[in-house]
């Protein structure tokens, strides 16, 4: 039984969101996805959130999930993780046939912390980890330090990344964060954590995204295009950031699965498209070798050579990433999921591919977490 | 069968190698076109609630979507700083579990004005100090009034209301 | 369609309040206990869930990343699912959908809580439950909500605190038996016990509510090829249920849980059950506190509205009755303990034991061969339900 999104929303990304509660700001993104569906709430089935209730600053953040979502006294429940892991959740329990319409928001709020690196400690190891006073940061600053040296790459080969995905985001025209910048400006960047400078970070900000998911009877009755969920996956690699290799493992494992699912034995033939969580600047090359779109050691010359450009053989991050749209938490898989949807459908205006069929959609937790989900959408019809 | 686990004591515990953490978790939240709205109300000395026309429910703490009918709400009613108590209890505990010698009274109340079993957390006043006489004097159903606070100190906030006191009934 | 998910084997810690193992360890224990019973190995599993309630407890941001290593989840599909005091229940049912969904085959679950690193005392990691805009500022407390809420359940159906002490009376007794009983809190009490113990928030006595708890839980599920080729008796999984009512608890009549009525109805439709008082033989509601579990048996249509404690004074309950329905034969939160998700884990690991007749001195008199485990969490909002078969 084939599992389709029919729906999306989204409350688009901004720097500071001061004139609307989270409440109020989720609401906006459920009524557009319930538009776009073609639906009311009291059609789903079943409602799954994704968030971490350090980032809300609430205990319990699950409570706070229904009332705008329309699912009062309906069953909702929270998962911890990524969005692509949250949708995996949705995916699985339509998969069961108890259930015929899914929904998975995410949503952010990082405006709303005052000292975010406060909140990125509590998550390093108690005893091992935090008791350094390290600004976090470092956890990346290492991993890409060990990434770089590993594969012989540069400080220039990451910052491409953030040329690439600013010039997308500023062509596309939604994001606050777009800009002509060259991989050498980047470099001029304050540093963060050597090698890892301020430019090569996704710049926080705020919105709300909510997707609707049904089985295949239900995406048939709608017009238009079936973007069908092809194959899905999400794995944990380890929380002992002393284990790491630099490698992305979590992410190797979930597109095993997904790919298997999808039928895929050679991704770089048979998508068309990714969006790819780039978070770090050198998480987007990371994260490419870890899911087999450049073998080890070749995604930066590919990137240089234009492989990855939006008129290249296989665009990354068409509408910007996370660098060009803003670092959305828990919400990064799904605005990537929202934008792939959104090129699928022939909607993304100024950074519309030529029919492309065949999206994969990576996304990883954020920091320090070792954890991520990949999606393989297709379009049909 | 072996259950794994090594109990220790308060004692134990405190000997026991540990690392202690005190994080800086501060955050600023929005609160929104409803809420606003809201607290500004609440600096004026007027308690605001919002109704929904479709099912006509006079919603509070007041929102800018109906839950259930899932669609915008309409309209900005002022209640009355008046209503009735719905539950109530008699709280020797602070929020450390360490104990209080006076009680504190958090009650639900449903304010005049708002739909059915529509209340609001809020704390009793001047109803005893002790656990007798407190449950002598409140009753659920009784009616209480508000206490606020003068109105230079008000800041935009549920606390712009002390607490929540009886109504004498007229004989 | 869906698969036929089937428990093998269950791990459990002993219930402390203070326990000198990490989170990551507790898990572990747990975890490898449940994956010894079911007779199979870590490489095994196709993916691991975890459940732990606020990431406040253990003080760390990201919790079930960080307990993922002591679940066994390392290079493997793993989620957290998170519905506040409903997770232990909720991850069966995280764990089921994952194998109903055909996409693994065999999934290990894991119930994980920590509570005695927060200091100066777990209680206070509660505060952060409730609205900040409207609720926090008032110096909220966890008490408030079940106080408030007791005292609209005795008020609405004139029920006596007396009744109420039962409850602690009953369970107290039963959690004697339970291997994992955390030290002190079981025992022979009265009703007079209870009702002379400190008042902490009336109408809530001191002995009428569960303890702060360290410990974890663990089972193993697996799809319907794999339970027929590795035992000869599984417990089957026969309905599921879960639901959310709103935030807006002070919007609420607190007499009556709708939405553990919800979830129940979802899991008895789903097994097939038309009337849940002839075909559910045990029951394990949540009793974080005295009264709830009988607010709790009322949602789950086991009795009517009001009708609970009126059958708990003839012994409906009662773990030996022989024409009722024994409820919480584990001694449930009030008796064993409550480390809050490894809890709800621990009923539904006394279910499938009860059904498997492996439950020693804690077996019910009457013959089972279903029952139901039950959790309720976050604002007086959440129900999770459970239905085992043989």
């Amino acid at each position: 039984m084939n599992v389709y999104i029919i729906g999306i929303g989204l409350s688009a990304p901004k720097k500071i969101s001061p004139e609307v509660s989270f409440r109020e700001m989720i609401y906006e993104a459920a009524e557009k996805a319930y538009l776009d569906a073609g639906i009311e709430p009291k059609d789903v089935d079943t409602f799954v959130s994704v968030s971490e209730d350090y980032e809300e600053g609430t205990a319990i953040f699950d409570e706070y999930v229904p009332d705008q979502l329309g699912a009062v006294l309906k069953p909702v429940h929270t998962i911890c993780a990524d969005g692509i892991t949250g949708l995996a959740s949705v995916f699985a329990q339509i998969k069961t046939g108890h259930f015929k319409i899914g929904v998975i928001e995410a949503h952010s709020k990082l405006s709303n912390i005052k000292h975010h690196f406060h909140v990125h400690a509590m998550a390093l190891d108690p005893v091992y980890v935090r008791p350094l006073e390290v600004n976090p940061y470092f956890v990346a600053g290492l991993e890409m330090g060990m990434f770089l040296d590993s594969r012989g790459y540069d400080e220039l080969d990451t910052a491409q990344v953030v040329a690439k995905n600013k010039a997308n985001a500023l062509l596309f025209g939604r994001s606050p964060f777009g800009s002509f910048i060259s991989p050498e400006e980047v470099l001029l960047s304050q540093p963060v954590s050597d090698p890892l400078r301020e430019l090569d970070i996704a710049p926080n900000a705020d919105g709300a995204c909510v997707i609707v998911v049904a089985t295949e009877e239900i995406a048939k009755e709608r017009r238009g295009d079936l973007i069908k969920i092809a194959g899905i996956g999400f794995a944990e690699f380890t929380p002992n950031i002393e284990r790491w290799e630099g490698d992305a493992d979590y992410l190797r494992v979930a597109a095993q699965k997904a790919y298997s699912m999808a039928g895929i034995r050679n991704p770089l033939n048979d998508v068309d498209f990714a969006e790819i969580d780039d978070t770090f600047s050198y998480k987007e090359l990371q994260h490419l070798e870890a899911i087999g779109l450049a073998r080890f050691g070749e995604s930066a010359d590919l990137m240089r050579e234009g492989f990855y450009d939006l008129s290249g053989q296989l665009p990354v991050n068409t509408t910007g990433g996370n660098i060009g749209n803003g670092n959305l938490s828990l919400m990064n898989g799904l605005r990537a999921v929202y934008d792939a949807v959104l090129q699928l459908r022939g909607d993304a205006g100024n950074v519309q591919l030529e029919n492309p069929e065949t999206a994969l959609i990576a996304s990883w937790k954020g920091l320090p977490s070792s954890s991520g989900g990949v999606l393989i959408l297709r379009r049909e019809g | 069968m072996k259950f794994e686990g090594t109990p220790l004591d308060s004692k134990q515990f405190a000997k026991e190698l540990n690392v202690e953490w005190k994080g800086k978790l501060e955050y600023e939240w929005d609160c929104g076109i409803a809420l606003s709205k809201f607290m500004e109300g609440l600096k004026e000395g007027k308690i605001l609630a919002r109704k929904c026309y479709a099912c006509g429910r006079v919603m509070i703490p007041p929102r800018m979507f109906c839950e259930s009918c899932f669609r915008p709400t309409d309209e900005w009613v002022e209640l009355k700083d008046e209503g009735e108590i719905l539950t109530f209890s008699v709280s020797f505990v602070n929020w450390d579990a360490s104990r209080r010698k006076k009680p504190e009274v958090p009650a639900v109340i449903r304010l005049e004005g708002a739909s059915e079993n529509m209340g609001i957390l809020h704390k009793l006043g001047e109803v005893g100090d002790t656990l007798e006489e407190v449950l002598k004097n409140v009753k659920i159903g009784m009616k209480v009034k508000a206490v606020w606070k003068k109105e230079k100190e008000r800041e935009g906030a549920i606390t712009d209301i002390l607490y929540f006191k009886p109504v004498k009934r007229k004989k | 369609m869906a698969q036929k998910v089937a428990v093998l084997g269950a791990g459990l810690t002993k219930f402390m309040r203070r326990a000198k193992e990490t989170g990551k360890e507790l898990s572990f224990e747990a975890a490898r206990m449940a994956l010894e019973e079911a007779n199979m190995d870590i490489s095994e599993i196709d993916c691991v869930v975890m459940a732990t309630a606020p990431d406040m407890f253990d003080g760390v941001h990201m919790k079930g990343d960080w307990l993922s290593d002591g679940a066994g989840a390392k290079r493997k599909p793993y989620m957290r699912s998170y519905v506040g005091g409903g997770s232990g229940v909720f991850a069966i049912i995280h764990g089921w959908y994952l194998v109903a969904s055909g996409l693994f085959d065999t999934c290990l679950v894991v119930a994980e809580e920590k509570m005695s690193s927060t200091m100066p005392h777990p209680q206070g990691a509660f505060n952060a439950i409730y609205d900040q805009f409207l609720e926090r500022p008032l110096g909220v407390n966890l008490l408030w909500i079940f106080s408030l809420e007791m005292m609209r359940y005795m008020h609405v159906h004139k029920i006596p605190l007396e009744t109420i002490a039962l409850v602690s009376v009953k369970n107290k007794k039963n959690g004697l038996d339970h291997p994992c009983t955390q030290k002190g809190i079981a025992g022979n009490y009265t009703v007079k016990d209870v009702l002379n113990s400190e008042v902490i928030a009336y109408p809530v006595h001191r002995l009428m509510v569960s303890p702060v708890t360290d410990a974890a839980a663990a089972i193993v599920i697996t799809s319907e090829h794999e339970a027929k080729r590795r035992t000869d008796k599984p417990i089957w999984i026969e309905g599921v249920g879960w639901c959310l009512d709103t935030s807006y608890w002070t919007n609420r009549d607190l007499y009556y849980p709708k939405y553990v009525e919800y979830a129940a109805r979802m899991a008895y439709e789903m097994a097939g059950i038309k009337d849940p008082r002839k075909e559910i033989h045990v029951v394990e509601p949540y009793d974080p506190f005295a009264y709830k579990e009988l607010h709790h048996l009322e949602g789950l249509l086991l009795a009517d509205k009001g009708e609970a404690p009126k059958l708990l004074e003839k012994g409906f309950w009662d773990r030996d009755t022989k024409d009722g329905i024994p409820s919480c034969p584990s001694g449930g939160l009030l008796g064993v303990g409550n480390p809050i998700a490894a809890a709800g884990l621990m009923k539904v690991i006394e279910i499938y034991l009860q059904l498997k007749g492996e439950a020693g001195k804690r077996q019910v008199r009457r013959e089972v061969k279903r029952g139901l485990a039950q959790a309720w969490g976050d604002l007086m909002q959440v129900g999770t339900v459970v239905i085992l078969s043989k």
